[in-house]
């Protein structure tokens, strides 16, 4: 295995960056500018996939690679701007559960949490790259879930939910290298599926309610 | 071979549903390949009984006494859903015109079989893309009525489930890296059993706890269960049978196969989490009992209280409590579904799921009414019906081991719970109606689906078949001592 300092570094960097698109997820306002910042955090998703390939000479990590370039940066907002109208994206949130500076403290929070959770992890099994991925990762996921507790619009609320799977998916490269078919089928079948299936619903609620503020939707609760 | 036969006929009738010509015979070929994998799943079911293993068809299907258990019940319900779906959806699909209801049956297979594949796939990486095609194959038939209130069960079902599942897909990754770790390839069931002792216990735990938490959200367990009354109460009576009846009954086989992993692992325990869990879900939905005004809704508390209690007996240990288990989930999938055509059919009546508004039912429609007095005695568990039985086995397990203040706690909780539940259906049949309600006029399938769902929800409280008794003691052994 060839961990050099140089790859160590850049992985690093990449899982520093990929944390920050986490974050613009969460502070963003645009519909737009959410679905970029997911674009992008997949790219970086991929880029330490490669980097981690190149270290530990897995072709796994090669395909994975391609894999999410294929499906998240190409396929996804295909299928999106294909079901969700072009109005949905010019929406702006004027009303949101929490303000911005709120946010971002609660979002500190949970990147705190997100190294007590890996600290154990990496204690117990000594893997180079986890050390950099595993705690990135859980701090991408719990921030993915906190965009989707927070944000009222339909859009936002789905790309929260796949910055979770590209939190888990930026984990798993480090921790399980040598990916089962689990990766490989579940990033190629099951991501699109999720935006296919929610870009759709997505459309139907437009149709049929004239709004995508899924947040504000509440006529079924306890009375 | 049989295995086999049970993942194509689903394929091949959701296939055909689709095609032009499915458009006038979708509803009777669901019905004739779903009763061929019923025939099916009873022949694996015997075997599995005998042997306490069905034969792997080759190296990514295979199916133990647990298994066999889950996917007889998944079979079953989608047998007698599919029938009860040719009347019903044939009524109130006709808004949405015959591309809907197309829509509907080959969305409805393709979700059998993602049920169906829960229990037999060998590979747990496998087994967790079928648990996640459960959620996104039924999304559109939760939301197939397309009212503003379907859409909204949709979407949030589809949001908190699927994240639910992302969360205990990093459990299964690192459960991966620990078998790894502990020098096993094989990513199975038996494999993990096999890796558990020399996994490291700061892997195998956490992998636990996210499993637990991910997968117990479309379990539907306290407190991440608000997306399911919603969901299994918009949804046609039909869906809400699977939802409610094997859906989460699935997902929760998932958890309980943990349970003889993180046995044999050194220093954990995860028997305090499940009695947790299990006892925070029955409390909670026994208070929602309470206020609940929709109907449908209620039997979907129901089902958030029978997880809990199914959870806390696997939570008790034991053979004996396990076998209480296993029994519990034969019960009430088929008492929930039951419920559900019951509910249908009075829904198709009286055109609305109101409490208040439906009264002395059995004066306008008495089959609706002998109906859902039967699913709701069966489901609260009155004597004989099996629900009774097995919580009985249940709290007699817990006491022998000693487990007095979780065994009382449920012991009261159950009890309220019936009480709920019975005043509720009470008033439904019996109250006095302000006006007279119509009659209501029930397709002959549903008819039959009702005739056909009693059979085994009176016999099985009473009396247990040989063979059937034999799965569950196979099922209960696949839990772990």
């Amino acid at each position: 295995m060839n961990s050099s300092p140089v790859l160590f570094a850049l992985d690093a960097l990449t899982g520093a960056l990929f944390l920050l698109t986490a974050l613009g997820v969460v502070a963003t306002r645009q519909v737009l500018a959410s679905l970029q910042l997911f674009i992008l955090q997949s790219l970086l998703l991929a880029l330490s996939a490669v980097l981690l390939g190149n270290a530990q000479g897995s072709i796994h990590l090669f395909a994975v690679a391609a894999i999410t370039i294929a499906t998240k940066t190409l396929l996804i907002p295909w299928l999106l701007r294909h079901t969700v109208s072009a109005e949905v994206y010019r929406t702006r949130e004027i009303e949101r559960v929490l303000n911005i500076p709120s946010s971002l403290l609660i979002a500190a929070v949970l990147i705190v949490l997100a190294y007590v959770v890996a600290n154990p992890l990496l204690g117990a099994v000594e893997v180079p790259f986890a050390q950099v991925n595993l705690p990135f990762g859980i701090a991408a996921m719990f921030l993915g879930a906190f965009t989707i507790a927070v944000r009222r619009e339909a859009v936002p609320q789905l790309l929260g939910l796949l910055a979770v799977e590209n939190g888990v998916f930026f984990a798993g490269v480090a921790i399980v290298p040598n990916l089962p078919v689990i990766a490989e089928l579940a990033a190629a079948v099951d991501v699109p599926v999720i935006a296919l299936v929610l870009g759709m619903l997505t459309r139907r609620i437009h149709a049929r309610l004239g709004t995508t503020s899924v947040g504000d939707l509440a006529s079924l609760r306890e009375h | 071979m049989e295995l086999i036969g049970i993942v194509v006929a689903p394929v091949l009738a959701g296939g055909f549903s689709l095609l032009p010509v499915g458009r006038r015979f979708a509803a009777p070929v669901t019905v004739l390949a779903t009763a061929g994998v019923l025939g099916l799943a009873v022949a694996v079911a015997m075997q599995a009984a005998r042997t306490g293993r069905v034969e792997a068809s080759g190296e990514w299907l295979t199916c133990d006494g647990l298994g066999a258990l889950v996917l007889l019940l998944v079979a079953f319900v989608g047998f007698t859903a599919a029938l009860f779906s040719w009347g019903y959806i044939a009524e109130r699909g006709k808004r949405g015109g015959p591309r809907n209801v197309q829509h509907y049956y080959g969305l409805y297979n393709l979700f059998v079989l993602s049920m169906l594949l829960v229990p037999l796939l060998a590979n747990v990486a496998l087994m967790w893309i079928a648990v996640e095609l459960t959620t996104l194959l039924s999304a559109f038939l939760v939301g197939f009525e397309d009212t503003p209130e379907a859409l909204e069960a949709a979407w949030k079902y589809v949001i908190l489930t699927t994240l639910g599942a992302v969360l205990a897909l990093l459990g299964f990754l690192i459960l991966y890296w620990g078998s790894r770790v502990a020098g096993v390839e094989a990513f199975t069931w038996a494999g993990l059993i096999e890796a558990a002792p020399r996994m490291p216990p700061a892997l195998l735990w956490p992998a636990f706890l996210f499993i637990l938490v991910g997968f117990g959200t479309k379990v539907g367990l306290v407190p991440m269960h608000t997306w399911l009354p919603d969901a299994h109460s918009q949804a046609p009576a039909s869906i809400c049978a699977l939802l409610s009846g094997v859906e989460t009954t699935t997902v929760l086989y998932v958890i309980l196969r943990l349970l003889p992993v993180v046995d044999v692992a050194p220093g954990l325990d995860a028997r305090p989490w499940f009695i947790g869990f299990g006892l925070l879900s029955v409390a909670i939905a026994t208070l929602l009992f309470i206020h609940v005004r929709d109907f449908k809704r209620m039997f979907a508390f129901s089902t958030v209280e029978h997880m809990g209690i199914i959870l806390v007996a696997a939570g008790l240990g034991g053979a004996d409590a396990h076998l209480g288990a296993a029994y519990q989930m034969t019960g009430h999938a088929i008492a929930k579904s039951f419920c559900f055509f019951a509910a249908g059919v009075t829904v198709l009546g009286v055109g609305t799921q109101d409490i208040a508004a439906v009264r002395g039912l059995v004066r306008s429609s008495p089959l609706a009414a002998i109906a859902l007095l039967a699913g709701g005695f069966a489901i609260a568990g009155a004597p004989p019906f099996a629900v009774f039985m097995s919580e009985f086995v249940i709290l007699k397990a817990g006491l022998a081991s000693g487990q007095y203040l979780v065994v009382g706690l449920l012991a009261v909780l159950v009890v309220i719970a019936f009480c709920a539940v019975m005043l509720h259906v009470n008033r439904m049949v019996f109250g006095v109606a302000e006006q007279e309600m119509a009659a209501v006029t029930v397709p002959r399938s549903c008819k039959v689906t009702l005739a056909l769902a009693a059979i085994p929800l009176l016999i099985i409280g009473i009396y247990v078949p040989a063979p059937l008794y034999d799965l569950l003691k196979a099922a209960a052994s696949a839990m772990g001592g």
